[in-house]
């Protein structure tokens, strides 16, 4: 690796700020980026890393701040501009159509033409093969992209980027759903495209891999730069010191529950994400059990399955004992469990219908009077939870929609808490809000299992994972890879098991 | 309540707007005319606005009514089937189409646009085969039945004007309606599955019983709106008997308020909805210097005027909602 990569200023961003509804995602950031440099972008989930690679690359701008290239002052407003000035991202979710070839995506939108009308098809699959050699990728430019591999799809869209002319490559959690080979060769991609000049910002919460590749690292925390590690500055305790920053005690009030009878038990799942693994597990009432694995480990489609909204491929659920057949998430409702969903403004919540609406829409069915809407009981009940959760809304007639992300999750919850749910699935419970309303959840939680209520929660960040959990169940690859007591949890551990690797002896 | 102050709007300027055109058009002859007219496309409006609500759509409509506004003359004159037995099998047959439409559409995951389709086609050439493609009228007979259609009931202290009868079929059904749709937990359900059918799954309501609801509804209103066509005109084309009245059904659901993307409308807004169609229709027959065969054009415009207006509106709200 060149350590002595040529240092020559490309990129450079001033005093960034960029405000949503109840959240700052950036506070003044500054960062540059040097010709043939890999810098990473680490920092917890909610740090601002995405909202920043957005503003790079045109397709959000910034509320203030300035922006050089080559020292001059210039302007990112769109995707097209920061590709014109050689600025290009590579999406988390690919932005690849499936049912074009692999040529045919590279040049998607910039067709070689023939006559001014026909597509030069020939020369398409020419120079794209060039960008598929610089990527190191040997497949023919005739296969369709939706036969690949998600590895191979990445590479495709890098080899796209390079078709661009890009000299700045944007990478958001590149790795997050590759196998370890395929981010090996994405590696090699990486740091050969590093030595032939094109510079890499590359976000990730792998530490490993951070310490792996980059020549420098920006930490970002709650919206600010935080500090940055030269090269030989780059180790673990360094990063996550700078990531955390705080005691882990003082954000997160766990209390150790009594955990009482096995409420649920999941035996030999199998889900459509992995038909041919299964997962079994038990929760007890009165633990907050965490889910962890890395994106695609098949968590999501875990809870679904258990909820009812995806059909179980085999194996079955016992709720309180008895064999429960959960069709649909009424079935799971009845049963007692309620769900959370990772994305609440299409699963959580209807985003134009009022907050009273959105909380009462569960019960509405246990507080109807012969089919018709019990009105008193419905304010009443929205507006002891809108109390209850301190949301921040001009009223109950509001619209979610207007809410911040922190409000509308506490009415994503809440909805549920009016029906005393036995069991409570939380699909990434703190994606995306503020702290403030993070702390609120987790006290949340904690009053819920006190209360006796088995809480089972999905989350990608490590340290809620480590400061919630009375225990931890690690996906990996679509099965329950292993379990961590409390006592046992340490960040290495549970990231051993996500990775697929046995925990280490002793 | 402010989208319906706009299509009252509308509807007054154009009622306004015709009554200074042509002095025909307040004429009592005429008025019963005009609003025995809305009630019976009011009707099947209504019936259709369930569907779009929940973000579907409903093309057989016309073909339903021509099914059972021939199927019923036919059994009655041609079958000398008994009456309840008539009424009965129209019921019945509605309540089968719509059940038909809801389960494709909720459990096969058929698109509404294309089962409906299908439906329009099917219910027009069952009708044209089992009656010959001939003319079916009551003839003579059944005075009493037609009543329902053509009868007017005095008011009190106005003479020489009456409320013609399907108008009161329309109060009853748009007060049922009314109350379905905004007392009931049912109503609740669609209204928040038209606007997330996803996140109202997701809240424990059978999204797919609510679906087939709506489609027997739609239905069951359309059959309901055959019977009275029937009896109104004493002569149905199996041919041509009901043609267009699902896109008129849908013209005056959109107009009042029920968007297509599903999740909105109110009952009154789609009445006046249906009320401005027909004044509309009325308004090109009356006055002299509109050809009347460009109908559809301008009906067709004023519609376009209607949801761009509505669209624009909406935009600008929701821009002030949000830079607040």
């Amino acid at each position: 690796m060149s350590d002595d990569a040529p240092r020559r200023p490309w990129l450079e961003v001033r005093g960034i700020c960029k405000r949503f509804p109840g959240v700052t995602a950036l506070d003044g950031v500054g960062m540059h980026v040097n010709r043939g440099e890999v810098v990473a972008v680490i920092g917890e989930n909610g740090a601002g890393k995405s909202s920043l690679m957005k503003i790079l690359a045109g397709v959000q701008p910034a509320d203030s701040g300035q922006i050089f290239l080559e020292g001059r002052r210039c302007q990112l407003a769109s995707v097209e501009q920061a590709l014109r000035l050689g600025i290009a991202l590579i999406h988390q979710e690919l932005n690849l159509a499936d049912n074009l070839e692999v040529g045919a995506n590279i040049f998607l939108g910039r067709e070689p033409r023939r006559f001014g009308l026909l597509i030069d098809k020939p020369r398409i699959l020419r120079d794209s093969a060039r960008y598929l050699d610089r990527v190191g990728l040997k497949l023919p430019p005739t296969r369709l992209v939706g036969s690949l591999p998600i590895g191979r799809k990445q590479m495709v869209e890098i080899a796209k980027a390079l078709s661009v002319d890009a000299r700045i490559l944007i990478m958001d959690e590149p790795t997050s759903s590759l196998s370890q080979r395929e981010a090996d060769q994405l590696f090699e991609v990486i740091r050969d495209l590093s030595a032939k000049g094109v510079s890499i910002v590359y976000i990730s919460h792998r530490l490993g891999e951070v310490k792996e590749l980059a020549h420098r690292v920006v930490v970002l925390r709650d919206g600010k730069k935080v500090g940055e590690l030269r090269r030989d500055e780059i180790d673990h305790e360094n990063m996550v010191q700078l990531m955390v920053g705080r005691q882990i005690s003082q954000f997160y009030l766990h209390r150790p529950h009594e955990p009482g009878e096995v409420v649920l038990t999941a035996d030999n799942l199998r889900t459509w994400a992995y038909p041919h693994r299964s997962c079994s597990f038990a929760l007890r009432r009165g633990e907050i059990v965490g889910m962890f694995g890395l994106v695609g480990a098949g968590r999501t489609e875990l809870l679904q399955t258990l909820f009812g909204v995806m059909p179980a491929l085999g194996g079955s659920v016992w709720i309180d004992g008895r064999k429960t057949a959960v069709r649909s998430p009424i079935d799971a409702v009845l049963a007692g469990l309620a769900l959370v969903p990772e994305d609440r403004k299409q699963q959580g919540l209807i985003l134009d219908l009022t907050v009273r609406n959105n909380l009462s829409l569960t019960s509405l069915r246990r507080d109807q009077k012969m089919g018709f809407l019990n009105r008193a009981r419905e304010r009443e009940l929205a507006r002891d939870m809108v109390r209850l959760l301190k949301v921040k809304a001009t009223g109950e007639g509001q619209v979610t929609r207007l809410l911040s992300g922190g409000n509308q999750q506490k009415i994503a919850l809440g909805k549920w808490l009016a029906l005393h749910p036995r069991i409570l699935l939380l699909d990434e419970p703190t994606r995306g809000i503020d702290v403030g309303a993070k702390t609120e959840i987790y006290s949340l939680m904690e009053s819920l299992a006190e209360k006796g209520i088995a809480v089972l929660f999905v989350s990608s960040e490590m340290e809620e994972i480590l400061g919630m959990s009375d225990r931890v169940l690690v996906m990996h690859e679509g099965r329950i890879f292993g379990e961590l007591p409390r006592a046992e949890l340490s960040e290495q551990r549970v990231m051993r098991l996500a990775t697929g690797q046995l925990p280490e002896a002793a | 309540m402010k989208k319906l102050l706009g299509i009252f709007g509308i509807f007054l300027f154009v009622f306004v707007l015709t009554a200074l055109l042509s002095d025909r058009f307040l004429e009592s002859y005429n008025l019963e005319n005009l609003i025995r007219r809305t009630a019976l496309l009011g009707i099947l409006a209504v019936g259709v606005a369930f569907v779009i609500i929940t973000g579907g759509i409903d093309l057989s409509i016309g073909s339903v009514v021509c099914l059972v506004g021939c199927g019923v003359p036919w059994l009655l004159v041609k079958q000398s089937c008994p009456l309840p037995w008539a009424l009965a099998l129209a019921v019945i047959v509605s309540l089968a189409v719509g059940l038909l439409h809801g389960l494709l559409i909720a459990k096969l995951k058929l698109q509404p646009f294309v089962v409906t389709l299908c439906g329009l086609l099917m219910y027009r050439g069952i009708t044209r085969g089992f009656t010959g493609d001939q003319t079916q009228g009551f003839g003579t007979e059944y005075k009493g039945l037609r009543q329902l259609a053509t009868a007017e009931v005095p008011l009190p202290f106005v003479e020489g004007f009456g409320i013609p009868a399907p108008c009161l079929f329309l109060i009853v059904v748009a007060v049922l309606a009314s109350i379905f749709l905004n007392q009931t937990i049912y109503g609740r359900y669609l209204l928040a599955m038209g606007q997330n059918e996803e996140a109202a799954r997701y809240s424990g309501i059978r999204t797919d019983r609510m679906v087939i609801l709506a489609y027997v509804i739609c239905s069951l209103t359309a059959g309901l709106g055959g019977i009275l066509f029937a009896l109104d005109v004493n002569s149905a084309q199996p041919g041509s008997f009901g043609n267009f009245y699902e896109l008129h059904a849908i013209a005056a659901a959109v107009l009042g308020g029920c968007s297509l993307r599903g999740g909105s409308g109110t009952i009154m807004g789609v009445i006046f909805g249906a009320g401005l169609i027909q004044v509309l229709r009325n308004m090109i027959t009356l006055v002299d210097f509109i050809p009347s065969h460009i109908e559809y054009a301008v009906i067709g415009a004023v519609i376009l005027c209607g949801v761009m207006t509505d669209e624009t509106v909406k935009r600008i709200v929701r821009r002030r909602l949000f830079s607040k």
